[in-house]
């Protein structure tokens, strides 16, 4: 085994492959011969002089370069994950190059969603930055003729203990290059109080860049020859294309052709939908030709999706017994007992991502391989979409990740770079495919509609004896299964199995629905309409009783305990549950953190104004949100504060963390004012910000203050939990304020006037 | 032809009048700070200086700017980082950064006529510029430090 290591690592200091693949873990080893085909896949770390993980190199000028293998979407991911690593390395973090992986196994997995970046790799970025400064304090050891026991580092440097003497790492990276890599067990990593980084947080890589107009979203990748190219898509989900006349678009100037993409054979996956394509000099010629086309549709089956028939389908199916999730006690018993019954349908309709940065990709074919340059949050399921599309090898797709101008999960399903690679082949040319808004909006992977009935018996002090909960959603495993009509474990963990109230009988089910356009996950997914349907029944019963809603809340939750969810398939959203319990505790601490900090129960507000409160956990997150509204004699309602309390273990970033929830207090209330996408006769009606609108300013909180709970706990998500808590402690702030209880998004249906 | 002035450089266009400015910038001038969002004049992220005042390029054909001033985002900062990009980055503003040439853009020509807004003024001034990633309120507070910082 020890000859194999060194072995490779000759092989790969000529440049060939990474050893730092054999040493990490075994799973992100690679084929050498692979790599050795494409001398481009290799990073700057790669062919650093010191490169004792696929994560980090070090040259004899003393620049660290570390890779970032995630995508940049604005979660700072990019310098959390990078930053871990300069900790544990004790570098500089002004002679820190960071690097953008390409899509590639060995560094594990790289689709940048579910809030996991930080958890999932935290400890694999403190073992790549530890192993290095332990070869830098070996070989400082011994060319001092020392031991390695009387060296310590500090920034940037080795420093000999008994004589003082200094070696930087520039100047040890060569020599520590012929040193053995430690195995992941011999490394010593630091602790805590020794963290220089870890915690602290810096401000994103990027910052300068992100305000100078210099960075290079996929919108502004470019390759010498490149053409453009609009596609009109297919306008109901499964059409085709009987007939086309291009004569129109031909005749605009600078459209040079048009080309026929094929549609997707089903399940749709990340195919590209099919269609026309225009290629064009320029991207405004090819908008205008693809408007110019006159195509005859065959709209298929999906003709037929109309949203309102639907929503009165999926509230009938959640009106009938479904399949039991989790059962615990007697409901029905409990029920016939008596008691005060309270029931109620809640509703969120097909939302839509809507990036800042509408989809787009360059792909160039050429030798029967392919380069991609896209804004994507899943290299690696790029490489493999593309690679079945054109028939070549996964490994002769290279994907370079741009920056993302937003992604909210769009961006992990790339039939949009599909579409470029096709049409490359196809012309023999780098082409840019460029979405236009109303592309991003009508041929989305919504966020799925829901019914949500709920039904609670209360006993004589208002604590429910009984519970029931049904869910109905088309779900997003449709896109891999048509025939799937149930949610997945999945996403009925996500704030639906999970509740974590102490009652003494329970009921979940959840309902069959077809899914007649393509689904998908978009920031907290499942959590949206799951935490809304609780969140906001817990304060219908809380003001039913007439009691306060955060009392109502924390007892509901009840004593201090880890959930026990064994009679459920609970994935606990991949972790493993001895390490990241459900913990109650917890989550009464937020709720109570958030009282306090929002001063619950102690401000008068005057009429039409008033606070809402929701806690959810989710992504391990512990999450509570207070939202204070006010509405004028107009109907108009502002927010003129919000507190959100933060339990998400350890800290990287806390300044990016701060940033996130804030983020999400904003996406909250764009779903909750305004988003809903609807189709009429399988097409979707909305189509731009004017009909899709999103937050303005002047519709966003006016101060979010985000409270982070100091904890040793491991580290868990922070860039979705922020948005169930907003939007359900939103929608109860509005009833607090007006006395109409919004059981179906958007708040736009309501009239508050 | 038509002659129009982008950061200072005179140039000649001989391409289709009706061009957006903003497709001219982009992908004949490779100007790509700007930023395409909506092709509406809905977000705001095109938004670009012409004769010192804030406009959407998505929806200003190229002809309309004839013999004009155009500033862009890389244009902005004449001797280094404008005081509104200084601002941005002590503030810690941008997220995905997408929509913040606009964003930086409007608010530099609200500055340049107005360098003490008022909260309201602010709100107004910035309405147009949608941010997904939510990052009005820093938005709010990196303008209200440019104003003291340019005093």
């Amino acid at each position: 085994m020890t000859v194999t290591v060194s072995v490779s690592r000759r092989v790969f200091l000529k440049g060939m492959f990474s050893a730092g693949a054999l040493i990490l873990t075994v799973r992100y080893s690679r084929n050498p011969l692979l790599a050795a085909a494409d001398a481009s896949i290799n990073s700057l770390a790669d062919t650093a002089t010191l490169h004792p993980s696929v994560y980090l190199g070090i040259e004899t000028d003393g620049t660290v370069y570390i890779v970032a293998h995630r995508s940049e979407m604005g979660t700072t991911s990019r310098t959390s994950l990078p930053l871990i690593v300069a900790d544990e390395l004790d570098a500089d973090w002004k002679r820190v190059r960071i690097e953008q992986a390409i899509g590639d196994v060995r560094y594990g997995n790289q689709n940048t969603d579910g809030s996991h970046s930080i958890r999932s790799f935290y400890g694999a970025m403190r073992v790549a930055g530890a192993t290095a400064r332990s070869m830098l304090i070996q070989a400082a050891a011994l060319q001092w003729g020392g031991l390695a026991a009387d060296c310590s580092t500090d920034i940037h440097v080795v420093i000999h203990r008994p004589t003082g003497r200094k070696l930087q790492y520039g100047e040890l990276a060569s020599a520590a290059s012929k040193i053995k890599v430690p195995l992941e067990s011999e490394v010593k990593l630091k602790t805590k109080n020794s963290w220089i980084y870890i915690g602290r947080g810096t401000p994103s890589y990027d910052l300068e860049a992100l305000c100078t107009g210099k960075p290079v979203f996929g919108m502004d990748a470019e390759r010498e020859g490149m053409v453009y190219a609009s596609i009109a898509h297919p306008p109901v989900f499964g059409g085709k294309v009987k007939s086309c006349n291009a004569s129109e678009a031909l005749k605009v100037k600078g459209v040079r052709e048009t080309i026929a993409i094929e549609p997707f054979k089903p399940p749709c996956g990340f195919q590209p939908l099919g269609g026309v394509a225009v290629i064009a000099d320029n991207t405004w010629a090819a908008f205008q030709g693809c408007k110019r086309l006159d195509i005859v549709w065959d709209h298929g089956p999906n003709v037929t999706f109309n949203s309102s028939d639907f929503k009165k389908e999926l509230q009938d199916t959640s009106h009938r017994p479904g399949k039991v999730v989790r059962n615990e006690g007697d409901v029905d018993a409990a029920f016939a007992k008596g008691g005060k019954i309270v029931e109620a349908d809640y509703y969120v309709p097909l939302l839509a991502h809507a990036s800042m940065e509408p989809l787009v990709a360059l792909a160039e074919f050429k030798d029967n391989k392919v380069t991609v340059w896209a804004p994507t949050q899943n290299p690696q399921a790029v490489q493999d979409i593309v690679s079945k599309q054109l028939g070549i090898a996964k490994e002769d797709v290279t994907c370079h990740v741009t920056l993302l101008g937003g992604g909210f999960g769009r961006k992990s399903k790339p039939d949009y770079v599909a579409e470029a690679a096709v049409l490359s082949k196809k012309i023999g040319r780098p082409v840019k495919v460029v979405w236009t808004r109303e592309d991003d909006i009508k041929f989305d992977y919504y966020n799925t509609v829901a019914a949500m009935y709920l039904k609670a018996a209360l006993d004589t002090k208002g604590k429910p004896i009984a519970w029931l909960q049904r869910s109905v959603f088309p779900p997003i495993d449709s896109i891999f299964d048509e025939n799937t009509v149930y949610g997945p474990a999945r996403h009925l963990q996500q704030g639906w199995t999970d509740i974590p109230y102490d009652l003494p009988n329970l009921r979940i089910e959840n309902g069959p629905a077809k899914a007649h356009v393509r689904i998908g996950w978009l920031r907290s997914v499942a959590n949206i309409y799951h935490a809304f349907a609780i969140q906001c029944f817990s304060d219908e019963l809380a003001h039913v009783t007439g009691q306060d809603s955060a009392e109502y809340l924390l007892n509901l939750i009840g004593p201090k305990r880890v959930l026990d969810l064994r009679d459920t398939n609970y994935l606990n959203y991949g972790a493993s549950y001895d390490e990241y319990p459900f913990d109650t505790a917890r989550l009464r601490r937020v709720v109570e953190l958030a009282c306090e900090k929002s001063s619950w129960g102690k401000r008068k507000f005057p009429a039409g104004s008033g606070a809402g409160i929701a806690v959810h956990r989710s992504f391990l997150s512990y999450v509570a949100t207070v939202v204070e509204v006010s509405v004028n004699d107009q109907g108009q309602v502002r927010i003129p504060r919000v507190d959100t309390v933060v339990d998400a273990g350890l800290i990287i970033n806390p300044e990016a963390t701060r940033a996130q929830f804030e983020g999400a207090m904003v996406f909250g209330a764009s779903i909750v004012r305004s988003g809903e996408i609807t189709a009429t006769n399988g097409v979707i009606n909305q189509s731009n910000f004017f009909d899709y609108p999103v937050a303005r300013m002047d519709e966003s909180p006016f101060q979010s203050n985000i409270h982070i709970v100091d904890s040793d706990a491991p580290p868990a998500g922070v860039g979705e939990p922020g948005v169930p808590t907003f939007v359900a402690a939103f929608c109860n702030a509005v009833y607090a304020a007006t006395g109409k209880r919004i059981r179906e998004l958007p708040m736009g249906k309501y009239n508050f006037s | 032809m038509i002659r129009i002035t982008v950061n200072g450089i005179p140039r000649n266009f001989d391409g289709n009048p009706e061009m957006p400015l903003l497709w001219y910038l982009r992908d004949v001038l490779k100007l790509t700070g700007t930023k395409f969002g909506c092709g509406m004049s809905l977000c705001g992220a095109c938004t670009v200086h012409v004769n010192g005042k804030a406009t959407r390029s998505c929806v200003t054909p190229v002809q309309k700017v004839t013999d004009k001033d155009i500033t862009t985002i890389e244009g902005l900062g004449k001797d280094g980082l404008h005081p509104i990009q200084k601002a941005w980055m002590q503030t810690n503003v941008p997220q995905c950064g997408y929509c913040q040439s606009g964003q930086i853009m409007q608010a530099a020509a609200l500055l340049s006529t107005n360098p003490k807004p008022g909260e309201e003024e602010i709100q107004e001034a910035m309405s147009g510029n949608i941010c997904r990633c939510g990052t009005y309120q820093r938005i709010r507070a990196a303008i209200k430090l440019a104003s003291e910082e340019m005093a």
